[in-house]
């Protein structure tokens, strides 16, 4: 098995300071790894901490304890703890992360915006642009929007664009939050088909899927992510995947 | 090997050595008025946001380590450019003399003011206030100072026929954009900005920000940026030092001080910004 990921002991607790120190335990002794080639489906409810995982596993959120170690340009790296710096190498090379949202830059193009990836990784522009123009091709996005900024385009067209910007490069290791949500049946199958490409072309993917079939269709293993301990606390835990709604009240 | 590999190898160490090393910076105008005991490295290429509310030590902080400002105590150390004639030692800013810390805020480092005003002349031409940085550096000629003239005009998206023109004439973006153009013209590595976007109107920002994300990734700058105002923090910062009182009080990368805020005031500092 040549692991690409390995998660040992992995905690997550928010602390809402402006909420009277309310400590929050979404993750708590997580342990499994990934291999190439293979994809990992989190299962759990609403609130389990599932995207709360793919945030921590990508630096985006800070972990309470643990360890994920990733192998990163032939080594193995830690990134819990990991200076600012080395956990943007490992972005830029190694992990990457596709959610179902777009975060616009006002002004810049689509077809820029989904071929930053590779240009970070110094890639060739007219290499990066043929990439960049066959993906948004692929998922359907019409060519008179290429050129345009996608700040206008519709909920669904923004998705795409981030789908083909995420599947820019190879990534050695995939985490991938809802891809497929509210897309409709022909793109579904183009996202479903990309995941697959990258498992074969020898990506660890670790993955949430809400809709069965496109679970179905990519997933190896999966891990349950239903709370063991259902103390007071884990009620609460349900706010938790989305910490920012529940420190704006 | 050839020569292009070559360079790719020295570009490689460049990067994987410090640019800046920072230790104990104090400077207190009164209590937890200033910036105290502020210690960090800053790399080739990265952009550190410095955040906090006014009065929380930002500005200070800036000036100590643009040099414009000597620290009560601490230690600010920078690796010289290869073209240097003592390529890749370590000046101590504040051991070194007047003349050379002016000579780096002319060559290899750039200051960007939140004013316009205060970082352009005001009484000579656009192109002028292009030229000048290259003028101390002894290039004379003026073809090669009006070439460049037009080429960082053209760089900053303002129409290469203002180069005669006063910077009065010119709108608050403009002469923003202009005084990123006189600062870049030297090719310096490491840019300082205080607030650059600060006195801007919105559409006018979005303008001026992906600008500098294209700039500062084209020439590989390192930049020190203060700024309020988060979102221009997550578009251009790597990582953050938020400050409050005079003292840092959480470093990270951007996106996690920002999504997932550890200390109670950085908490506060991102839960109050309004979402349009």
């Amino acid at each position: 098995m040549n692991a690409l990921i390995e998660v040992r002991d992995l905690s997550k607790t928010f602390t809402l300071h402006q909420q009277n120190g309310v400590v929050l335990n979404v993750l708590g002794g997580l342990n499994f790894s990934v291999s190439g080639g293979e994809c990992l489906v989190l299962h759990g409810h609403s609130g389990a901490g599932k995207s709360t995982l793919l945030r921590t596993l990508y630096g985006n959120y800070l972990p309470a304890g643990g360890s994920i170690r990733v192998q990163h340009q032939g080594e193995w790296l830690e990134l819990v703890g990991a200076a600012p710096r080395d956990v943007l190498q490992v972005r830029q090379q190694t992990l990457g992360y596709v959610s179902q949202f777009l975060r616009v830059i006002p002004r810049v193009a689509t077809v820029d915006v989904v071929m930053e990836p590779g240009l970070a990784r110094g890639w060739k522009r007219e290499d990066a642009q043929a990439r960049a123009e066959h993906l948004l091709a692929r998922l359907n996005i019409p060519q008179r929007l290429w050129q345009l900024a996608p700040g206008t385009f519709s909920g669904g067209e923004q998705q795409r664009v981030n789908i083909a910007r995420g599947f820019m490069v190879p990534w050695p290791v995939m985490l991938l939050d809802e891809p497929t949500a509210s897309l409709d049946d022909g793109n579904r199958q183009v996202v479903l088909e990309l995941i697959n490409e990258a498992k074969s072309a020898g990506a660890a993917v670790i993955g949430i899927f809400h809709d069965r079939l496109a679970r179905e269709a990519v997933s190896d293993r999966h891990l349950d992510m239903t709370p063991p301990d259902l103390d007071p606390q884990a009620s609460m835990a349900s706010m938790a995947s989305s910490p920012k709604e529940t420190e704006q009240c | 090997m050839n020569a292009a590999q070559q360079i790719d190898r020295d570009a490689v160490s460049d990067r994987t050595q410090p640019l800046l090393k920072v230790r104990g910076l104090t400077k207190l105008y009164g209590p937890e008025k200033g910036c105290q005991d502020v210690s960090f490295e800053l790399y080739p290429g990265e952009v550190l946001g410095i955040v906090g509310e006014s009065g929380s030590g930002k500005s200070t902080l800036l000036s100590l380590l643009s040099g414009r400002c000597p620290p009560d105590s601490g230690v600010i150390d920078y690796r010289l450019a290869d073209s240097h004639k003592s390529a890749g030692q370590w000046l101590d800013l504040y051991s070194a003399s007047e003349a050379e810390r002016r000579t780096l805020l002319r060559t290899e480092w750039g200051f960007v003011e939140q004013n316009p005003r205060d970082g352009l002349r005001m009484a000579v031409s656009a192109g002028a206030n292009i030229g000048e940085r290259l003028m101390a550096q002894g290039v004379r000629n003026y073809q090669a100072l009006r070439a460049a003239g037009l080429d960082w005009l053209n760089q900053v998206e303002i129409d290469p026929a203002r180069i005669d023109d006063l910077p009065r004439t010119f709108s608050g973006g403009m002469q923003q954009r202009l005084q990123i153009a006189r600062n870049l013209v030297s090719g310096p590595r490491l840019v300082f900005m205080d607030e650059p976007t600060g006195g801007l109107d919105v559409s006018v920002q979005a303008r001026l920000l992906d600008l500098m994300r294209g700039l500062v990734r084209e020439l590989d700058l390192a930049v020190v940026i203060v700024t309020h105002d988060l979102a221009v923090a997550r578009l251009l910062a790597d990582r953050l030092m938020v400050m409050r009182r005079s003292h840092v009080v959480e470093t990270g990368l951007t996106d996690q001080i920002l999504d997932d805020p550890q200390h109670p005031y950085s908490q506060l500092l991102v839960s109050s910004v309004l979402q349009p």
